[in-house]
């Protein structure tokens, strides 16, 4: 906006009523784009949701089926996001506030599963828990099952979700700066006081807006999680795999029914997100700055 | 606990600080990454290498196989051009004019982000199918959507779209308007202006997003299988012939199709990582 501001104030851009009806066509273009390739999928999702009226929707959500699925998808959100929040704090500690050999390529690393397409990410974990993989053997002697049970949905989970954290605070914590750290440690403080007390203090809502990115992604994956889930119905089904599975026995009405659960928790997310960017400056965006020189 | 003086022992180390933690945080740090993306990383490229050169070949060379990188590198590039296209204007839009609503429309421009794949999947086949809101104007005119290539193309661009606005934005954002201004007082119009002034400095965050939109797209299957339609030859994409060879038990075959899968993401990302580095050692001499 000041960006805006700065250049219609300014004598020299003042736009003529031509670059004016440009201006408009634009933000209209834009506008229309969004609304037709963004916003009418979402409005699809509802209508056909309850396509067949609410009564008809709520018995599809309350099925077994989807409640297990839904418990299913909180529990690994539950597992796969604290600990990539450790792993985010433990590795932008370590990257912003000391200097090592092979920091960049360590950085470099973390973002590996951005780059990963998430069915070859499923697979990964079967080449090592599988029945034929390095540790199935050994785990199917004990007993132990990961893959087509729930420990390999949570890896899989944990491992799309993983540079999340660590990319928001990596360059957050690199502009702030160590004074008040420093300053605390020669005052004698020792290292948790001073993450306790001055670091989490600093990094919350980085920290915050990293882990609502990480949880929305782990509550909606799905190739990774479809590889090694096996879609054992009520027991290996996350929300996401419920909906194509239903999808897939033509059931759309309840498909789009438990899909519009996850529709909202991605608005419940974009709408945390841009609470955090408005309030807390933790954000990209120069416009929404106060100050701007 | 972290030893106070442990990090001016650690080797590692190439200047010492005084602040505590780092055995720590740097040793879980590398424990947590070596277990889960590392091993698991080895061991699908191990598979692949175990193979041997010819049969992997073979493997990756398939017919079936090669139609499918077609379909996914054909899609994806297509998708990665209307991203960049759509993606450009969109950050143009956010970073140079104000307007009602702006905050919601920034805030929905992550949309795809948030929203799982296999939704937008079962969406965009809603809308684009014989019947749906935007297929049953397209149909009449013989423009078929749902389970073909375009199908592809729009649930790419729907992924991938994003990465463009947010990679091209804040550079829009931060362009002194000065410098245009300097530009339109020497008499640049609008034309030159932009491809003069404004071209040069957005453009390595274009390539930059265009890039990791290709890369989304052309790994992507939530939202991709739904619209597909899947036809071997036609509509089969990559990552979906890798969970086909799952599902017959042939985990070479998958594990050989990943391998290629792999080496196209890390070509992509040390491209991308180049890029960015060119670009930092040219803003650097300039200031």
């Amino acid at each position: 906006m000041s960006v805006g501001q700065t250049i219609s104030s300014s004598a020299m851009l003042r736009p003529s009523t031509a670059q004016k009806a440009g201006r408009v066509a634009l933000i209209l273009l834009a506008l229309l784009l969004l609304a037709g390739f963004l916003v009418l999928p979402v409005i699809a999702v509802f209508t056909q949701a309850l396509s067949q009226g609410w009564k008809m929707y709520r018995d599809s959500i309350h099925q077994e089926d989807v409640l297990s699925a839904l418990r299913l998808t909180g529990l690994v959100a539950c597992i796969a996001v604290p600990l990539n929040v450790a792993f985010g704090i433990a590795a932008s500690w370590a990257i912003t506030r000391f200097e090592f050999h092979g920091k960049n390529l360590l950085i470099t690393l973390i973002d590996i599963p951005l780059a990963v397409s998430p069915v070859v990410a499923g697979l990964m974990y079967v080449e090592v828990f599988g029945l034929h993989g390095w540790l199935g053997p050994w785990l199917s002697e004990h007993n132990l099952h990961v893959i087509f049970a729930v420990p390999g949905i949570v890896l899989a989970t944990v491992f799309v979700t993983f540079p999340f954290v660590a990319r928001e605070l990596i360059p957050f914590m690199q502009a702030q700066g160590s004074d008040e750290e420093v300053a605390a440690v020669v005052l004698g403080a020792n290292g948790w006081s001073v993450f306790w007390r001055i670091t989490l203090p600093n990094i919350k809502w980085a920290l915050l807006y990293g882990t609502i990115l990480a949880a929305s992604r782990s509550i909606g994956e799905f190739g990774a999680v479809s590889v090694v889930s096996g879609h054992i119905r009520g027991q290996t089904t996350t929300l996401p795999l419920q909906v194509e599975m239903l999808y897939n026995e033509y059931n759309f009405t309840a498909a789009f029914a438990a899909a519009s659960l996850l529709t909202l928790a991605a608005i419940v997310t974009l709408i945390l997100k841009k609470i955090i960017e408005v309030t807390s400056g933790v954000h990209r965006h120069v416009d929404e700055e106060e100050v701007q020189s | 606990m972290p030893a106070k003086k442990a990090n001016n022992s650690w080797s590692l180390v190439t200047r010492s600080s005084p602040l505590p933690g780092f055995r720590l945080s740097i040793g879980f740090t590398l424990t947590y990454l070596t277990v889960i993306v590392l091993i698991p990383l080895a061991a699908i490229l191990l598979h692949g290498a175990r193979l041997g050169f010819g049969a992997f070949l073979h493997t990756v060379t398939a017919p079936r196989v090669l139609a499918s990188y077609r379909v996914t590198l054909g899609c994806a590039a297509a998708a990665a051009l209307l991203s960049a296209l759509f993606g450009m204007l969109l950050a143009w839009v956010l970073a140079r004019y104000s307007f009602p609503g702006k905050r919601i429309v920034d805030a929905i421009v992550d949309l795809p982000f948030a929203l799982p794949t296999a939704v937008a999947g079962i969406s965009l086949t809603a809308l684009y199918a014989e019947n749906g809101w935007i297929g049953r104007f397209l149909e009449p005119h013989g423009i078929h959507v749902a389970f073909t290539p375009i199908g592809i193309v729009m649930a790419m661009s729907f992924v991938g779209f994003p990465f463009v606005v947010r990679s091209v934005q804040p550079v829009l954002e931060d362009l002194d308007p000065a410098m245009e201004e300097a530009a339109a007082s020497l008499g640049a119009n609008v034309w030159q202006r932009f491809t003069r002034v404004i071209a040069p400095v957005a453009f390595p965050a274009l390539l930059t997003g265009t890039a990791l939109a290709f890369a989304r797209a052309a790994g992507e299957y939530g939202s991709v299988i739904f619209i597909a339609g899947n036809m071997p030859m036609k509509t089969e994409i990559t990552a979906l012939l890798i969970v086909t060879k799952l599902e017959e038990y042939d985990y070479s075959g998958a594990a050989a199709i990943a391998g290629a899968m792999l080496a196209l993401s890390f070509t992509i990302m040390l491209a991308v990582n180049l890029l960015h580095w060119w670009v930092q050692r040219r803003e650097g001499k300039r200031t």
